[in-house]
């Protein structure tokens, strides 16, 4: 048997005017754990498509050998027969279903014409062992955090006899805990003989797991590393990524905050009605003019509800005590309209779901918060529209064949931009900026950060929440950090350190 | 002739239902031996039109938004019927039934919507609620009576009714209403001058415009086709007043869509309601509005069928909801969300009832007329599905 699980050869996948994938060279040694890393559109998913069936073998170019053997998938159907199970950045769970329910989904035991309930309940908690996760088979996938949520799905895919796993973004969602979690798992996993191909954004977990790395760029093989014989550290990959080296990853700022407050809130605290409990205890923070202040804390610690119930409150929580003074002014608003109108702007985590309308087109999107300013007797004048969309789409560089494209055609990258550009429009006072670079690449976060650069220094204050530490210290003036719905500590960014921050996020 | 491609290409989808009109149109006019396309038939076409095309263009706007309204079939007939009654029992004059039915309409269109924006109940179900209450309703106001003839001439001039010629004359062009030709010349200036307009605008700002000579063919094309429209209606009793106030409809509704703020709004509602939230857009009001609108039109539906049959029936607007969802679908809007224009669900209608009045001429039996009509639907979309696959 060869030593190569899993050879990809010459494979080049071209879309209608895009060569995504340019005879790309793959290897995958038995029982490791290699990592497949290149900024977003270097066409790692694209080549994992390619190798799961969904695109069939007709539609590419080159072979690919699993086991010694040339194989075709037609389908996701014949990959899965092969022992290759794909598990992908939005997970495929059922959420009104109970965890064995999805283990088994399309696989269910029977006996005779009905479903072998007992028996479906024990596998699953075999398979749950193997991932050592200590749930009911019967909760129901939605009473799940996200991080046991991927278990489950890994567990799922395991069901499938897997030989060769592939985790795309795995730990995009997860927050640091549920992060070591799954890493651990996938070295166990190691030890029963499965091999697993990893993309990720995050290159420390990157560096902490794998024993090769393939990076990607522009749909062509970079290089392949191994760790035992190569030197690899986050610069080089960083170099590799972008075929540059980014000596800094955070532009430098050169402006200062004024002392002026221009937010402060004192004692906030809410109460979420759909889920019957505190979601906020008695908050106190405070922004300057030109200040970024930094929102640390792990996914779930409050920091979004904090934001949200700010602006306008759209989940109607009870804020049961506080209140929050702006622009020198006592505030309280009902409706985002009102928040955005006093000055106060919030750019959401998921600019997908809730940040953008994807059908729509830049121009519509950057207009959207702020009509007024481009209409007059509640009629749109469409020529200064598109001049303004023209203006931003130059101003932020957003790359596009123009002001008409859809925004679901833009990478993430750009679509982060157009949401920028959005509240820009609106001239806020303080914007609130959730998740600044999830899902976006190298070259794209540095932009971003030098737009935030630019806005403090024309006087704009930051809020900016983020679940990557890095970012929160190289970026922020200061930092609050949270943990279980309130402020568990306030850090100066230039003498903050990661672990600093950390043990803050897990005090409870 | 590449550009020509091009924009065929990108807008495959719009110009495909103007194209499946055209063929549809000229299919019964060979099959009925010229009979369909007489102006006759096309006066008849446009006026039974009327009453499904403003509902339609109401419904656009629901499904735009991700709902569905199935209250506005009964709607509409019980409203027609309050007009009636207004008018033969209370003895109401003409104007003051219209305001009564369309204020009636609004309110009836905030109730449907009342639960839905406020509650989060599904508009399916809140619609159907007002499904079952408004044909008992209509059942109600017509128990004792049976069916209410309404002599009101000048009511029934709305649904039967044609603009009376100014220009009446036996010695130049006797044949023709000349009033209807007037409007039609007047239509065609507005739109070259609008679009030369809208061109020196785009060119002043630096942005794409058609090259010269497409754009020109485009202004004769369009105004062509105007003219022949102009010219059949002319050759009967000249444009009918149901006419007027379907264009009207679709013209106002064309503008509020595309060119006002509240337009925008509603589309981001229907592409993103979260995200639409966060951009400081009332997205409960958006609702009860388009509901309101939507109610309003019943009320006109209702006006128009009445005084078509010049009477209400107790099965009036029985279905009318499901033409008018059926039109709208044809007319490529969206069960998603976010797409569909007015003057597509306008098309939309058209086509329907060409379906149906063609095969009345043709004398097709009714149950192949429902399998028939079927099948349009199901094309229509799954050829909208598959277009904006494509684009993607």
């Amino acid at each position: 048997m060869s030593d190569n699980i899993l050879e990809m050869r010459h494979i080049t996948k071209t879309f209608p005017g895009v060569r995504a994938l340019n005879d790309v060279n793959f290897v995958v040694r038995r029982g490791e754990i290699h990592c497949l890393v290149g900024e977003n559109g270097a066409g790692k998913s694209t080549l994992m498509k390619v190798l799961s069936g969904v695109y069939p073998h007709t539609e590419f170019q080159g072979e690919i050998i699993l086991n010694g053997e040339k194989v075709a998938f037609s389908g996701i159907h014949d990959s899965e027969k092969a022992g290759i199970g794909i598990i992908y950045q939005e997970l495929a769970l059922v959420p009104e279903m109970m965890v064995y329910e999805n283990l088994m989904l399309g696989h269910e035991i029977r006996r005779g014409m009905t479903i072998d309930t007992p028996e479906m309940i024990h596998k699953a908690e075999e398979l749950l062992k193997r991932v050592r996760l200590s749930v009911n088979p019967s909760a129901k996938i939605k009473d799940l955090g996200i991080g046991k949520q991927q278990l489950v799905e890994i567990a799922k895919a395991l069901s499938r006899n897997v030989s060769l796993l592939i985790l795309d973004e795995p730990t995009a969602a997860l927050n640091e805990d549920d992060c070591e979690n799954l890493l651990d798992i996938l070295r166990l996993l190691k030890s029963q003989g499965v091999t697993c191909i990893m993309i990720s954004h995050k290159l420390k977990e990157v560096l902490e797991i794998a024993e090769t790395i393939t990076v990607l760029r522009d749909g062509q093989t970079i290089c392949t590393l191994d760790r035992q014989k190569d030197e690899v550290n986050e610069q080089v990959l960083i170099k590799h990524m972008v075929g540059r080296s980014i000596e800094n990853i955070y532009p430098p700022r050169t402006s200062k905050p004024s002392d002026d407050i221009l937010l402060e809130v004192r004692n906030w605290s809410a109460f979420d009605v759909n889920l019957g409990r505190q979601v906020l205890h008695n908050v106190n923070f405070h922004v300057r003019k030109g200040e970024v202040v930094g929102f640390s804390g792990l996914v779930g610690s409050g920091r979004t509800e904090l934001a949200r119930s700010l602006f306008g409150n759209p989940d109607g929580y009870i804020i049961t005590t506080g209140e929050m003074i702006f622009k020198g002014k006592k505030q309280v608003f009902h409706h985002p309209r009102q928040a955005i109108r006093a000055g106060l702007a919030y750019a959401t985590e998921d600019r997908k779901r809730n940040g953008l309308v994807l059908i729509q087109s830049i121009q519509y999107n950057i207009s959207l918060a702020n009509l007024q300013a481009v209409s007059k007797n509640g009629i749109v004048n469409e020529e200064l529209d598109k001049q303004n969309a023209v203006n931003f789409v130059r101003s932020l560089s957003i790359k596009t064949p123009g002001i008409h494209q859809l925004v679901m055609n833009l990478s993430g990258g750009n679509q982060q931009k157009v949401s920028v550009a959005k509240w820009l429009f609106v001239g806020p006072d303080l914007l609130i900026f959730d998740e600044p670079t999830r899902g976006i690449d190298v070259g794209a976060k540095y932009e971003i950060y030098t737009i935030i650069n630019d806005l403090v220094a024309k006087g704009m204050s930051i809020l900016m929440i983020s679940s990557e530490l890095p970012e929160v210290l190289g970026m922020s003036d200061r930092i609050y950090v949270v943990a279980n719905g309130t402020i568990t500590g306030e850090l100066d960014a230039k003498t903050a350190t990661q672990e600093a921050v950390m043990r803050l996020a897990t005090q409870y | 002739m590449n550009e020509l491609l091009t924009v065929l290409k990108k807008n495959v989808r719009e110009y495909g239902m103007y194209i499946a009109l055209a063929v549809i149109m000229a299919v019964f006019t060979i099959l009925s031996k010229g009979l369909f396309i007489s102006s006759r038939n096309i006066a008849n076409l446009l006026n039974q039109t009327g009453y499904i095309a403003v509902l339609a263009v109401g419904m656009t706007l629901v499904i735009v938004i991700r709902h569905i309204d199935l209250s506005v079939g009964f709607l509409s007939g019980f409203l027609g019927a309050i007009a009636a009654v207004a008018l033969t029992q209370w003895n109401w004059p003409v104007w003051l039934t219209i305001l009564l039915v369309l204020l009636l309409g609004i309110v009836a269109g905030l109730l449907t919507a009342f639960p839905v924006a406020q509650l989060g109940i599904p508009a399916f179900v809140a619609s159907l609620a007002g499904w079952l209450i408004y044909r008992g309703a209509l059942m109600l106001v017509t128990a004792a009576t049976g069916t209410i003839i309404v002599p009101n001439e000048s009511f029934n001039a709305i649904g039967n009714g044609y603009i009376p010629d100014l220009f009446a004359s036996t010695s130049f062009l006797p044949n023709l209403h000349k009033t209807t030709l007037l409007l039609g010349a007047v239509a065609i200036v507005l739109f070259i001058v609008g679009q030369l307009n809208d061109r020196r605008r785009k060119l002043q700002y630096n942005f794409e415009v058609l090259s010269t000579g497409l754009f020109a063919a485009k202004l004769v094309f369009i105004s062509v086709v105007l003219g022949f429209i102009t010219w059949i209606l002319a050759g009967y009793n000249g444009m009918s007043w149901t006419v007027v106030i379907m264009l009207a409809v679709v013209l106002v509704y064309d503008f509020i869509t595309r060119r006002t703020v509240v337009g925008r709004h509603i589309y981001a509602v229907g592409g993103n309601p979260e995200a639409a939230e966060l951009s400081g857009i009332n997205v409960k009001n958006i609702t009860m509005a388009v509901f309101a609108s939507m109610g309003l039109l019943s009320g006109l539906s209702g006006i128009l069928f009445t005084a078509r049959l010049k009477s209400a029936t107790p099965q009036a607007g029985t279905l009318f909801e499901l033409d008018a969802i059926a039109a709208a679908y044809i007319g490529g809007v969206s069960a998603a969300g976010g797409i569909g224009s007015v003057t597509g669900s306008l098309v939309g209608a058209l086509v329907y009832m060409s379906l149906m009045n063609g095969m009345n001429l043709l004398g097709t039996d009714i149950s192949l007329q429902y399998i028939i009509r079927g099948l349009v639907l199901l094309f229509a979309v799954i050829f909208d599905v598959m277009t904006r696959k494509r684009k993607s």
